[in-house]
């Protein structure tokens, strides 16, 4: 059935590669003479040959002795199979991170998972299922991959040099016996056909010779050079990014309207810096002169946001700027990138303690808890007197108290209002121990209460409140923005960038040329063509020969009987 | 009739279109039920040498009705790509901006362009053998956006301000509709090529070219797809560093884009083994496809990352 002629015909039917993967010695190496099997597919070949020298993994005996077994182990890793394999495990390895919340991207989701669920919390904890990208079985997947690929590409490399200046290919058999082969009245001499043939397959950018009555041509070289450079650019944007995160470093900083922030260590909230970061940071300074916000007001997503902007002014060594930071356009300082990666409130309180002493003024960060900024807080006056005082509680910027408690119901500060409850406790030395600064640590206080219920204040913008017992007095004075700056540097960016522009093009070229040989035989007033496509999923190279022949004037014989 | 609303009826009535098209596909392959031999091999002689696969026959002996409902039901797909058009242009021009900034806009424009990357298909390599799983993706995924995934027009948020996000999305949009095509492709082959190995090739199938030329139509659309990925996710990752200060960070959506990423690099490997090819780089195919759509609609229903696309 013709159907199965054609199946025959493409050059790569799977047997195809069987035969050539045993036509491969053992050690993978590849034969000095090129050997050309029937199709025209040599073992030597461009394009194809890095896939097919590779022997499967599964059917390489393992030799005996210690370097035997080395040369199987490399075989093995090296083999398509392996990298395959190796891909999809990757893939695989690379799911879990993508369902549980990760350590490094939000901590605070990992303690919710965590106390949700206290029966697999701790195993999966404990095989790093929370900071999935860093443990050894996801580097080690990576890193073999890596290895294999190393292992790929470089007899890849010399196989495609030597292929580079390899003359076209010959026929594997006379190509009147070709599979595929179409056979032509010659409307011309021989020689002039021939030369005309040879002209007409340069035109079309093909390499070619001349074997006795046949032209041989070929092309899509470039396949597989565009092959090796997305493989060799993957190891560079690899690299590249190691480098960067070894010497790099992100920081982030609260910084209220009004206040600053200078790029010290001591100054950011949190850090994480490469191993090789050397603690060299730019010199520079952000004053946070005002934060605009715009909320959708219109009933479609409405408090939907619509506007980030942070008017600062950056100090340097060189001067002092005004500037501005939105969610797209951060400020580049020397090597240093500053993003805008969060906001809310904070809520400007004074407390004064039993004495009659301002214990404590000035604004307190509010952490958001949902998109309306209902947001949570805590307020340590630690040196209140007679007894040190705390408050906790919520920031709502549009209040209202509906059945599940004081809720938001607009981020915007339309009717900004604070609920908070108190604590008072005997003075205690300090601890020097680090406290979240959005809950209050309780210990050692007891929670105020009025008439027998705990104590709950709320208070509008200017209201105070008298503690009872005469602990204090709470005034909320106002409120403020703050917003969340990330100071970072990765060192080797453009180069990233650089290696991935290049592995993009690589792979383009590599997906898009379409080797081919053909092969045109002139002879006793009889001419022959045939061709391959040298590549799996590509074809055409019928409708080239055709339009060659075309050219040539020669005739295809009416269908014989 | 506003802008808006006229873009809302031209989705539900591209949805409807599609649905009818694809009831003329479904008819065709109906009509072509007692085809016995595969037709497609026919046509497949020799041309300068090499079997030409991938066009299925045009002139061998098609029932004529089958062809008669298969020409109806692609003149309906090109009247529905155009009235999908017309949607989301309206869709632009109502919202002020380019109609890329959220899923509803996001799907909308992916059914477009697998339409459009069908009729081209079509026009240049005779696919119209497609016709019955790309208007069922028509149906489908207008009728989820519309359904579903509607909102009514609205300015970007602020972290959707970025060319480079425009890039990234556009980027998105078409691979995703080009991994859909090779996605469904990798199905039919699936199938055909189990009808071949039992000698079972019959009915429409024997009308299809053949697993291997399935499989070819399959691969051209997806090795189109994939550096088209690749750079999606490049200018993905340049936007973030604009945006958020880190060009990766393994948000959920990085990290099943990547996924998605490595199983199609998977499936470029194995089509280039021995016993890899055929059967299992198809199921890569589809696995990649399937992982595509989930990174889209599941992981922006079910986790929320930093991505403001998430959530409907
Ligand atoms: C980091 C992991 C790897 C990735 C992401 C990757 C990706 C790709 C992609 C996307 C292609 C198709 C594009 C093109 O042809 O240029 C490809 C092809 C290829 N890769 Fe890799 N690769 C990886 C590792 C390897 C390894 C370890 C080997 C060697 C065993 C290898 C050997 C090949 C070969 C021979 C081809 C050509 C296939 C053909 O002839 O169609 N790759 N690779």
């Amino acid at each position: 059935m013709a159907h199965e002629d054609a199946q025959e015909d493409t050059v790569r039917g799977a047997d195809d590669t069987d035969r050539l993967d045993e036509a491969v010695p053992p050690d993978g190496s590849v034969q000095p003479e090129p050997e050309v099997d029937e199709d025209g597919l040599t073992a030597d070949d461009p394009g194809i040959a890095g896939s097919r020298t590779r022997r499967p993994a599964a059917e390489v005996a393992p030799p005996g002795g210690f370097v035997g077994s080395l040369k199987f182990a490399w075989a093995v890793l090296t083999s398509m199979r392996t990298a395959i394999i190796l891909l999809l495990l990757l893939a695989v390895a690379a799911i879990p991170g993508g369902i549980l919340p990760q350590r490094p991207v939000n901590p605070f989701a990992v303690t919710t998972w965590l106390a949700n669920h206290t029966k697999t919390g701790p195993f999966l904890d404990k095989i790093g299922m929370f900071d999935a990208y860093h443990t050894p079985w996801f580097s080690s997947i990576y890193l073999l991959l890596f290895v294999s690929l190393v292992g790929c590409i470089v007899p890849r490399t010399s196989v495609y040099l030597r292929a580079l200046r390899a003359p076209a290919a010959a026929p594997p058999r006379p190509v009147s016996r070709m599979s595929g082969a179409v056979s032509y009245a010659a409307s011309a001499p021989s020689e002039e056909l021939l030369t005309r043939a040879q002209l007409a397959m340069r035109k079309r950018r093909y390499r070619v010779r001349r074997v006795g009555d046949v032209v041989c041509a070929e092309r899509g070289y470039t396949r597989e050079l565009g092959n090796l450079t997305f493989h060799v650019a993957l190891l560079g944007v690899l690299m590249a990014v190691g480098y960067g995160s070894l010497l790099g470093h992100s920081g982030s900083a609260v910084v209220v309207e009004g206040q600053g922030f200078s790029n010290t260590l001591t100054q950011y909230d949190d850090i994480s810096a490469g191993a090789a970061f050397n603690g060299q940071l730019d010199p520079f300074s952000v004053k946070l002169d005002a934060f605009h916000v715009a909320y959708e007001t219109g009933p479609v997503q409405r408090g939907a946001a619509r506007e980030f902007k942070a008017d600062v002014t950056v100090t340097t060594p060189s001067g002092t700027r005004a500037d501005s930071i939105e969610v797209n356009k951060p400020l580049s300082i020397g090597s240093s990138q500053v993003n805008l990666v969060g906001h809310g409130y904070a809520a400007v309180v004074t407390v004064r303690d039993g004495n009659g002493n301002v214990a404590y003024t000035g604004p307190v960060v509010f952490q958001p808890l949902d998109s309306n900024l209902k947001s949570v807080g805590a307020i340590n006056v630690p040196d209140a007197r007679p007894q040190r005082l705390g408050l906790q509680g919520y920031f709502l910027p549009t209040a209202s108290v509906g059945q599940m408690g004081p809720v938001s119901l607009f981020p915007e500060a339309l009717s900004p209002e604070l609920f908070l409850t108190a604590w008072a406790g005997p003075p205690k030395a300090e601890t020097g121990q680090p406290q979240s600064v959005f809950t209050l640590d309780t210990t050692g206080m007891t929670q105020l209460t009025q008439n027998g219920d705990l104590l709950r204040l709320k208070l509008a913008p200017g209201d105070s409140y008298v503690l009872p017992d005469g602990l204090g007095l709470v005034t909320f004075d106002g409120w403020k923005r703050w917003v969340k700056l990330q100071v970072s540097s990765t060192p080797g960016m453009g180069a990233i960038l650089a290696f991935v522009l290049l592995a993009v093009a690589g792979m383009a070229v590599s997906l898009s040329v379409k080797p081919r040989r053909a092969w045109i035989m002139v002879s006793g007033g009889e001419a022959w063509s045939a061709g391959a496509d040298r590549v799996d999923g590509r074809s055409g190279v019928g409708d080239e020969i055709s339009a060659v022949a075309a050219e040539l004037g020669l005739e295809k014989p009416p269908p014989g009987p | 009739m506003t802008v808006a609303s006229f873009s809302a009826l031209a989705v539900v009535t591209a949805a409807v279109l599609y649905l009818l098209a694809l009831s003329l596909h479904a008819l065709e392959w109906a009509m072509a039920r007692h085809v016995e031999v595969s037709t497609a091999s026919v046509a497949t002689g020799t041309k300068g040498g090499v079997a030409v696969l991938d066009k299925p026959s045009d002139t061998a002996v098609r029932p004529e009705k089958a062809d008669m409902y298969g020409r109806m039901g692609f003149s309906l797909t090109i009247l529905a790509a155009a009235v999908n058009v017309a949607g989301i242009v309206a869709r632009g021009i109502a919202a002020h901006r380019a109609p890329w900034g959220n899923m509803y806009e996001f799907i909308t424009t992916a059914a477009v362009v697998v339409a459009v990357l069908y009729v081209l298909g079509v026009w240049k390599w005779h696919l119209r053998w497609l016709g019955l799983p790309v208007t069922l993706l028509g149906a489908v995924l207008n009728g989820l956006a519309a359904t579903v995934f509607y909102v009514a027009v609205a300015p970007l948020v602020p972290a959707l301000h970025s060319v480079w996000f425009m890039i990234h999305i556009l980027a998105a949009i078409i691979s995703g509709a080009a991994f859909s095509i090779g996605g469904v492709a990798a199905i039919l082959y699936l199938v055909v090529a189990r009808a071949e190995r039992r000698g079972t090739v019959k009915g429409y199938l024997a009308m299809l070219p053949g697993s291997d030329g399935i499989d070819r139509i399959s691969y051209r659309v997806l090795a189109f797809a994939f550096p088209l990925w690749t750079f999606t996710i490049a200018a993905g990752a340049i936007w973030a560093e604009y945006a958020w200060g880190r060009y990766w960070g393994w948000d959920p959506k990085e990290t099943w884009s990547l996924v998605a990423w490595v199983v199609f690099a998977g499936y470029l490997h194995a089509r280039a083994t021995a016993g890899w090819r055929g059967t299992r780089a198809a199921w890569l195919a589809i696995l990649g496809f399937a992982l595509f759509w989930w990174n889209f609609i599941g992981v922006n229903l079910v986790f929320a990352g930093l991505h403001s696309y998430a959530g409907i």
